[in-house]
């Protein structure tokens, strides 16, 4: 249970405005033996430096993918396309494997679900926090050990030396995902990636490693891309939120605009989903979404949420505009706008 | 420690179990008195040799002694060459090993970056042309290779020797004909393992610390790809012991293999229990060794 | 809760699961386009109907020799003759009908051999697997035991002292070659008893030996399939290889082990003596090969090799 009392400290401080990584229209296509799924399906995303930015969406929506497409990490088979990809000005698409090497682990980094099968078992936690700074800086074996050891207590991991001579597996699964977090920022980098970082851990450890992973950002001041089911945790410690659904984002605003305002359809189905303090009755129906989410083989036309919303009428066989507040909350739907005007929509282009 | 003594006391009680069946299968399947009076022996002449050799005393006293000699290292004298048993396998051990460690380094170093390369692009070319070899290689008996191999690089292209013992030369065939069976299933192994490792999610964080595709290729899957196959390996090191037999017959090289062969031929069964004791007590070191190998390579084996 | 995960996902479509073939249509339907499966039960099938039909087929009768007409080239070489299309051997046999008889031989051993094995394997395996703790140890102490000993020579040996003929050869190498059944079959089992079917078996009070026959057994099919085509290649080139080293199969009888053994001596100069039986061999170990890599893909895809 998500308890508002133990909410870590979030960064308030204004970030700066210059934005970190921008994303234009990124695309990741998997192509299947029944054709090719369009898994993500044009992501905008800007993320600014030192904030905290959340995707929150189902299982299965693409936020793994976006972010392992953010990395040049997707599988094998995987097809990543993309407007724009700009990382601290860099453009990420005309880097080669190897340039790309040179920024993960570096400037961009990463922290994934498992924490039991992130760690390689053949090797201690030491020589594997060594070798990845190691990779990226030219210092000693001796430095590096000083830096595992330095990170290792940043993480909250006492005797720093003695653990580095452990394997991954003499270690619990909270410890492990806070070697991981320490690996990641090892060399101090600008953005770190957080792949569903508490989902694998009980619940007591989840809040221990998201007030750490908040205290971590406000002394070293990196962009953290948060991806999550969990609105509970998005709350906690996001600054902005992107809501997707079915491979696209269907809402973007800032944490306090999309809990108290949410607009899209689909966000308001997912509050209705949860009990909220002071809001659901003891005992009252929690709501569900009627409806599964559409096959996305092939071309899809039209917004992906229509067959399962209550709202939706014949607009919304035409892909919804993005609407946007001055304040930056911005949603895609044909009736979040100036509201409800089926008529106003073009003629339906047919599915 | 505690585990690796449990180890070894089963691989002692293994030997023990071994010496036991083979032994017995050896004394029921022929009559040793038979074979040691020679051919045109009258039955007075067996009863006679039965008697002088011991041989009419029941089957676990005659066990009981042959393994109270064996322990102190007397494997009895050979019926034909008339010499202790141990110093004719002593003598013919080293070749046998040599060409099994040869035909083990021909294997292992074909069929593991085969098996590499092979995963490393599963339905590839050269993942194809791999699964093609080890589908032929299976087929292949060796004893048949090694006669095409004596036709092809002995007699028409005259590259090697075909028999005989006196230079390396003499093991380079010896050794492939021995080796290339072993390599399919090492091949397969190595690329089954490499594939699921390279899916592994430590890869994929690897490869999100940026550390370089050669280090996660080699420092963090093969390592681990390698486990299992290590285990094969000393499986197939034991098969290729067994098979020495045929390879050294073929090639009149003349180790423990070869050994085996003649006086098998010659009804010489106390050489033939002793190689047998010897390969299977070879076979049991291997296995621990590999066992200790792969303590090393994965630390989660260490603590039983 | 904070947790949406409970809402629908992407596989519950029902018109997926309504259209999806059952699993044995799938494997049907992969087995119709498997080329390894086809060619290899293609070769497979002939040499049986060659072996089965060996009186009919064969043009000679492969035991009668003729010195007067020795070594005769195949219909490719020079001094051949109409009625021998492989030639002949040393002793002047015609080695078409002796390579038709041969086929009874291999596959004879190879099928005996292995029903042998497979037996003794699966029942140790088997139980292993289902009963756990000390028929586990005991087991899987008679497999390293098993593996332990040098089968060629022991196989050897123990033909050689009792006399080599095609029966004791079947049985010893049967009595010799069950580890692999035994270890596949211990940790399929393993695998099959934890679930949920075998505990309601269980739980209605079914005695073992019909939960082991009419539960577990019919699930391990496949592995057996696919170890059955193994060791039947296994104990096909092992009865070559004894007879090969001339302490299998006696002559006269055509083993084409024998075949290559006893063409040894003409090898440098009438190479076809070895290269037809040898041949033969191959093509045999290779289509059983490639039945049981097609059955494992067939009905385990996913495994690729």
């Amino acid at each position: 249970m998500a308890d508002r009392d133990t909410t870590p400290p979030r960064s308030d401080g204004a970030p700066s405005p210059a934005p970190l990584l921008v994303v234009r229209n990124l695309r990741v296509t998997l192509p299947t033996l029944g054709g090719d799924l369009h898994a993500v399906r044009g992501v905008d995303l800007s993320v600014r430096a030192g904030e905290t930015f959340g995707i929150v969406g189902e299982s299965g929506c693409g936020k793994s993918l976006t972010s392992l497409a953010l990395m040049n990490l997707l599988p094998r088979h995987a097809r990543r396309g993309a407007d724009r990809i700009e990382f601290a000005g860099q453009d990420l698409q005309a880097l080669g494997e190897r340039q790309m090497g040179d920024l993960r682990g570096n400037s961009m980094s990463m922290v994934f679900q498992q924490p039991m099968s992130c760690l390689n078992p053949a090797y201690t936690i030491g020589n594997q926090l060594v070798s990845v700074f190691r990779r990226h800086r030219k210092v000693g074996r001796s430095e590096a050990t000083e830096r595992a050891v330095y990170l290792l207590d940043k993480v909250g991991i006492t005797g720093g030396r003695r653990r580095l001579g452990q394997y991954p597996h003499q270690l619990s699964g909270g410890l492990r995902q806070r070697v991981m977090i320490a690996m990641a920022l090892m060399c101090e980098p600008d953005l770190i990636i957080a792949d569903e970082p508490t989902t694998a851990l009980d619940v007591t450890i989840q809040a221990q490693i998201l007030h750490l992973l908040a205290e971590l950002q406000q002394e070293f001041g990196m962009s953290i891309i948060l991806i999550t089911h969990d609105l509970g945790i998005v709350a906690r410690i996001a600054n902005r939120v992107a809501v997707m659904y079915a491979g696209e984002f269907v809402e973007v605003g800032s944490v306090d605009q999309l809990y108290s305002d949410p607009r899209h359809p689909y966000t308001r189905g997912l509050f209705d989903c949860i009990p909220q303090p002071g809001k659901t009755p003891p005992g009252a129906r929690l709501g569900f979404i009627p409806g599964i989410v559409p096959s996305l083989f092939g071309k899809t036309a039209g917004c992906a949420f229509a067959t399962r919303c209550a709202k939706a009428g014949d607009a919304c066989r035409d892909a919804p505009p993005w609407h946007g507040d001055a304040d930056g909350h911005e949603v895609r739907c044909h009736f979040a706008g100036a509201g409800p005007n089926p008529t106003a929509a073009p003629p339906s282009q047919g599915t | 420690m505690g585990y690796f003594l449990k180890r070894l006391g089963l691989a002692l009680l293994v030997a023990l179990v071994v010496s036991v069946i083979s032994f017995g299968a050896l004394r029921i399947s022929g009559d040793i008195a038979t074979a040691i009076a020679g051919e045109g022996a009258s039955s007075e002449d067996i009863e006679f040799t039965r008697k002088q050799h011991g041989l009419d005393r029941p089957l676990p006293i005659q066990y009981l002694d042959w393994l109270s000699h064996a322990l102190q290292g007397d494997l009895g004298t050979s019926l034909y060459f008339r010499v202790p048993v141990a110093e004719l396998i002593g003598d013919r051990l080293p070749i046998s090993l040599a060409l099994g460690c040869l035909a083990l380094i021909f294997a292992v170093s074909l069929a593991v970056p085969l098996g590499v390369v092979a995963a490393l692009k599963p339905n590839s070319i050269v993942d194809r042309l791999a699964l093609w070899l080890a589908v032929v290689g299976q087929a292949m008996p060796t004893f048949w290779f090694a006669l095409l191999m004596i036709v092809v690089f002995g007699a028409w292209l005259r590259w090697l020797p075909i028999s005989g013992n006196e230079s390396w030369k003499n093991f380079i065939m010896p050794a492939i004909a021995l080796g290339y069976y072993a390599t399919p299933a090492i091949m397969r192994l190595t690329r089954a393992g490499m594939i699921e490792v390279l899916g592994l999610d430590y890869i994929r964080t690897a490869r999100a610390m940026g550390l370089r595709s050669g280090t996660v290729l080699f420092k963090h899957a093969l390592r681990n790809a390698v486990i299992p196959v290590v285990s094969l390996t000393a499986v197939q090191f034991g098969f290729m012991l067994g098979g020495s037999i045929v390879i050294e017959s073929i090639f009149s090289l003349h180790g423990a293999g070869h050994l085996a062969w003649i006086s098998i031929s010659r009804s010489d069964l106390p050489v033939v229990q002793g190689v047998v004791l010897v390969l299977a007590l070879i076979y049991i070191l291997l296995t621990l060794l590999a066992d200790l190998l792969n303590a090393w390579l994965d630390p989660r084996l260490r603590i039983e | 809760m904070n947790d949406i995960s409970h809402a629908p996902s992407f596989g519950d479509d029902d018109s997926t699961i309504a259209n999806s073939p059952t699993p044995r249509q799938a494997a049907y339907a992969r087995a119709r386009t498997h080329i390894g499966l086809l060619i290899g039960g293609g070769v497979l099938l002939t040499m049986v109907v060659m072996a089965l039909f060996a009186p009919l087929l064969a043009p000679h009768d492969p035991y009668v020799q003729d010195l007067a007409n020795r070594l005769v080239d195949p219909f490719w070489g020079q001094k051949t003759n109409p009625a021998n299309p492989f030639g002949t051997d040393g002793f002047g046999r015609d080695y078409l009908s002796r390579i038709i008889y041969g086929a009874r031989v291999s596959l004879f051993i190879g099928a005996v051999a292995m029903l042998i094995s497979g037996f003794i394997g699966t029942t140790m395996g088997v139980l292993a697997g289902y009963f756990g703790g000390k028929i586990d140890h005991l087991v899987t102490f008679l497999i390293t035991v098993r593996l332990s000993m040098p089968v060629v020579l022991v196989a050897l040996a123990v033909v050689a002292m009792s006399g080599g003929s095609l029966g004791v050869v079947t049985v010893v190498l049967g009595l010799l070659l069950w580890d692999r059944f035994a270890v596949v079959m211990r940790s399929a089992t393993q695998q099959v008893r934890r679930l949920e079917f075998v505990t309601a078996a269980e739980a209605v009070g079914m005695a073992w030996p019909k939960i082991l026959w009419s539960e577990i057994l019919p699930n391990l099919a496949n592995h057996l399939i696919v170890i059955g085509t193994l060791e039947m290649a296994h104990a096909i080139v092992l009865e070559a290889a004894l007879s090969f080293l001339g302490l299998g199969v006696q002559p006269p009888t055509p083993s084409w082990g024998l075949m290559v053994s006893e063409a040894k001596s003409y090898m440098f100069f009438d190479p076809w003596l070895i290269t037809i039986p040898g041949v033969m061999l191959f093509l045999l170990l290779l289509a059983i090969n490639l039945l049981g890599d097609g059955v494992r893909d067939v009905t385990s895809p996913g495994e690729i090799w």
